[in-house]
């Protein structure tokens, strides 16, 4: 069924989110993967607020029909804010254990003096 | 530093970009975008600028503590019109300007776009759009600088 | 109506707003001078204090206090509701009372401990910001909301985990936190969007009333993991529990303190969830999720002090006894949903779960001023000797006589000896999880012994013992540290010396707010 795609799509993001989280060992690519895991439960959000031969939830100009619902468009767009604040706040991060232990490898940091 | 090439070019679209990204949020109430995602364009333009004349050359222009001001009076508009609202409408976050002859007071009668409408959501929008813009510009103007100082180490 | 009734009509909102204002106010205040914003920040948590307590009066007479953002039209419009939704139940004013000490305490004790420190303006907005992430978690009405004040509580309080950036194990700690509580908190999200893809609400009392027994389907069970998972992970439960002590350990005293209060706004997130969210399917075996609990707790409970055997780091030790504390709320909560949740048991069991809950909730507000007096503590040895290895702490009780006696205050209260107040919850604990199954009371009486053997070491070791040449000019923390712990240190007195009161009057609301969740689900057709 095609309407089915975004939702295994979903799943496909956040499980390979996960993995890169887990598995990967530079810090970057972790960031990465959280990134991956909110692109994830984002498309979720949209998903589930689509309808079948819906037009945008727009009421400007709207050329009329059945609406997409908007709430869950709302939702989504906070939690791209919030990503945007994880996501700076994770790379300084990055960047200040970059400059501690000169590396970007989970296996070489916890090293060294206090 | 760039090429002549990239400064120009990024000098010639950057008025594009800001008058863009300053629609966006002006019209936040009416069509999809508002303060966040027009702010977000506008210091995109100001990063195209970053990235085509270099650190330092901006860092000359302004200052970080400034943008951090600039952020502060942003959300200070935004929860200052919540507590407006609470003061003349009664409730917390009260749109208490809708219904009303004032600027933005209008109620749409059709689909068709009118500007004057929203009460106290463009000017909401106008704070995040403000808040945005520092914010946004702050973050990555900072991570450069330290990131180039690092290089030229 | 007079200012006082407007006051507390808008209070659920305020208490939630000025801080929030604050925070955006701090950089501007800051220009002004050093004793004046920190004047400024000091007024600012006093009004929001006021306020809670005001709050507090109302609720604990019976209300249920809601507030509608934005207009105050009825909010319920063809069983639809409209408007974000504030609804403040005994539970909720009670993990206020405790934020609103918490962030005095740490806001009075920054004053001399980050005296020395650069980019003070950035630290006290952060502060605020994160104590208005954890009101708005303890008061919203509404499961996106929460998500919201959860993520603004995390970032905040990453940022302030990794303060000393000088300090590489600090910024360590803090990416550790971010990636974990990050994708908590990305799974709570999910399973809101579960939810309301479901059941087309987002208002945590119209989701609760639509969950039923018999609309009960995958979908909620694996939301219902989901979100247990992730919050219990965001509060540091085992088997998640490795960023908490790192975090704790590596921030700065007076925000390892208001950590405490952030962590516990988790935990109230979890009881939130398991007594009202799901607290009309509560019956369901999928859901009594009771044993877990008793069982995650205990688990908690053993690693928080076996692991702190081994610390040699005054504050990491600490954080570990804090990560045992943790053990025993979950412990007193897990007994009381065991039981009410099975329908076989019979009425008598029922006091004891009353009892259980009791001692679990009253637990919370006792860990919370146990724990952060000693973080304060462990801060305030570090302001004056700049060590934390116990390794190398001896003598320091001849020049800090005031610190001496509130760490033995705050190492009686923590391992439960009376007359302080960990005794009093903790022995609520015991007698009820007694009647569940004995061997669960022993273990953690065990605990709290190893825990008092533990803390009477570092006590010897760190105050103790002869003087060391190195530490002969010390001097006793500054006054505003002074006065913090003070405050934190009558209270767990007074709380230890009248345990009935404090039942009766903060802990009894909260206990029947989470069993009775159906009050709190049919205000809307009592009407608002």
């Amino acid at each position: 069924m095609i309407a089915n795609i975004p939702f295994l799509a979903v799943m496909a993001m956040i499980i390979i989110g996960l993995a890169t989280v887990v598995f990967k060992r530079n810090l970057i690519k972790m960031v990465i993967g959280v990134s991956i895991i909110e692109s994830g439960v984002n498309l979720f959000l949209i998903t589930l607020g689509y309808r079948e031969h819906s037009v945008a939830p727009i009421y400007t100009a709207s050329p009329g029909g059945i609406m997409s619902y908007p709430v869950p468009q709302a939702l989504t767009l906070t939690s791209i804010v919030i990503g945007v604040a994880v996501l700076a706040l994770m790379l300084s991060l990055v960047i200040y254990i970059y400059r501690h232990y000169k590396t970007l490898d989970i296996r070489k940091l916890g090293g060294g003096e206090e | 530093m760039m090429s002549k090439i990239v400064k120009t070019i990024a000098g010639i679209s950057f008025p594009f970009i800001t008058i863009y990204g300053l629609y966006v949020i002006a019209h936040g109430h009416l069509t999809p975008g508002g303060g966040f995602q027009g702010g977000a364009i506008v210091a995109s333009g100001l990063i195209l600028l970053l990235v085509a004349y270099g650190t330092d050359w901006i860092i000359e222009k302004i200052k970080e503590s400034h943008l951090s001001i600039l952020e502060s009076l942003g959300a200070l508009g935004f929860i200052g019109v919540a507590f407006l609202g609470l003061i003349f409408g009664g409730m917390f976050f009260t749109n208490f300007i809708a219904g009303t002859s004032m600027l933005f007071g209008g109620i749409p009668t059709s689909t068709a776009a009118n500007i004057n409408t929203g009460g106290t959501l463009p000017l909401m929008n106008f704070a995040v759009g403000l808040k945005v813009i520092a914010g946004l510009f702050a973050i990555v103007l900072v991570m450069a600088y330290a990131i180039s100082k690092e290089e030229g180490e | 109506m007079n200012i006082l009734d407007i006051l507390l009509q808008q209070s659920p909102a305020l208490i939630v707003a000025t801080p929030l204002l604050g925070a955006f106010l701090t950089p501007l205040i800051g220009k002004l001078g050093y004793n004046v914003r920190n004047i400024f920040i000091i007024i600012i948590l006093a009004v929001t204090a006021f306020l809670v307590f005001l709050l507090a009066s109302d609720v604990f007479s019976g209300n249920i206090h809601t507030y509608v953002f934005g207009g105050t039209t009825s909010t319920v419009l063809s069983n639809t509701v409209i408007r974000i939704l504030f609804e403040v139940d005994g539970l909720s004013i009670f993990m206020a009372i405790i934020t609103v000490i918490l962030s005095l305490a740490a806001v009075i004790y920054s004053w001399a401990f980050m005296r020395e420190e650069t980019g003070q303006d950035k630290y006290y907005t952060l502060l605020l910001l994160m104590t208005t992430g954890m009101f708005g978690m303890v008061l919203t009405g509404d499961l996106f909301n929460f998500f919201v004040f959860l993520e603004i509580t995390s970032i905040a309080s990453c940022a302030l985990i990794a303060f000393w950036t000088h300090k590489a194990k600090a910024v360590e700690a803090a990416f550790n936190y971010m990636v974990i509580s990050t994708i908590g908190a990305l799974f709570v999200l999910l399973s809101i969007a579960f939810l309301y893809g479901k059941y087309d609400a987002l208002n945590i009392a119209k989701l609760a009333s639509r969950i039923t027994p018999v609309s009960f389907s995958f979908i909620d069970k694996l939301s219902l993991i989901l979100l247990l998972a992730a919050l219990t992970m965001k509060a540091g439960i085992a088997p998640m529990h490795m960023w908490l002590p790192d975090a704790y350990g590596r921030a700065p005293a007076s925000i390892s303190i208001i950590l405490v209060g952030a962590t516990q706004a988790s935990l109230y997130g979890v009881f939130r969830i398991c007594f009202t969210l799901y607290g009309n399917v509560i019956q369901i075996p999928e859901v009594s999720l009771g044993w877990i609990m008793v069982i995650l707790g205990l688990i908690t409970m053993l690693i928080g002090v076996f692991m702190a055997m081994i610390q040699i780091d005054f504050k990491k030790l600490i954080a570990y006894g804090a990560l045992a504390e943790l053990g025993y709320m979950f412990l007193g909560v897990g007994t009381g949903l065991t039981i009410l949740s099975n329908p076989q048991l019979s009425l008598a069991s029922n006091s004891f779960a009353l009892q259980a809950m009791k001692g679990g909730i009253f637990h919370i507000i006792n860990d919370a001023l146990d724990v952060g007096l000693l973080f304060l503590v462990a801060g305030a040895v570090y302001y004056a000797t700049k060590e934390s290895s116990l390794n190398n702490l001896g003598g320091i009780a001849r020049n800090m006589k005031y610190t001496t006696v509130f760490f033995l205050i705050g190492l009686l209260a923590v391992s439960g000896i009376p007359p302080m107040n960990g005794f009093a919850s903790k022995l609520l604990i015991y007698e009820s999880v007694y009647q569940l199954n004995p061997i669960l009371a022993i273990i953690a009486i065990l605990a709290s012994i190893m825990l008092l053997a533990i803390m009477v070491k570092v006590f010897y070791s760190a105050f103790l013992g002869p003087k060391i040449d190195r530490f002969q000019d010390i001097r006793e923390a500054p006054k505003s540290m002074l006065i913090a712990m003070g405050i934190l240190a009558s209270l767990i007195i007074f709380f230890g010396l009248f345990p009935d009161l404090i039942v009766n009057t903060l802990v009894e609301p909260a206990v029947k707010a989470i069993t009775h969740p159906t009050s709190y689900i049919l205000w809307l057709t009592g009407g608002v």
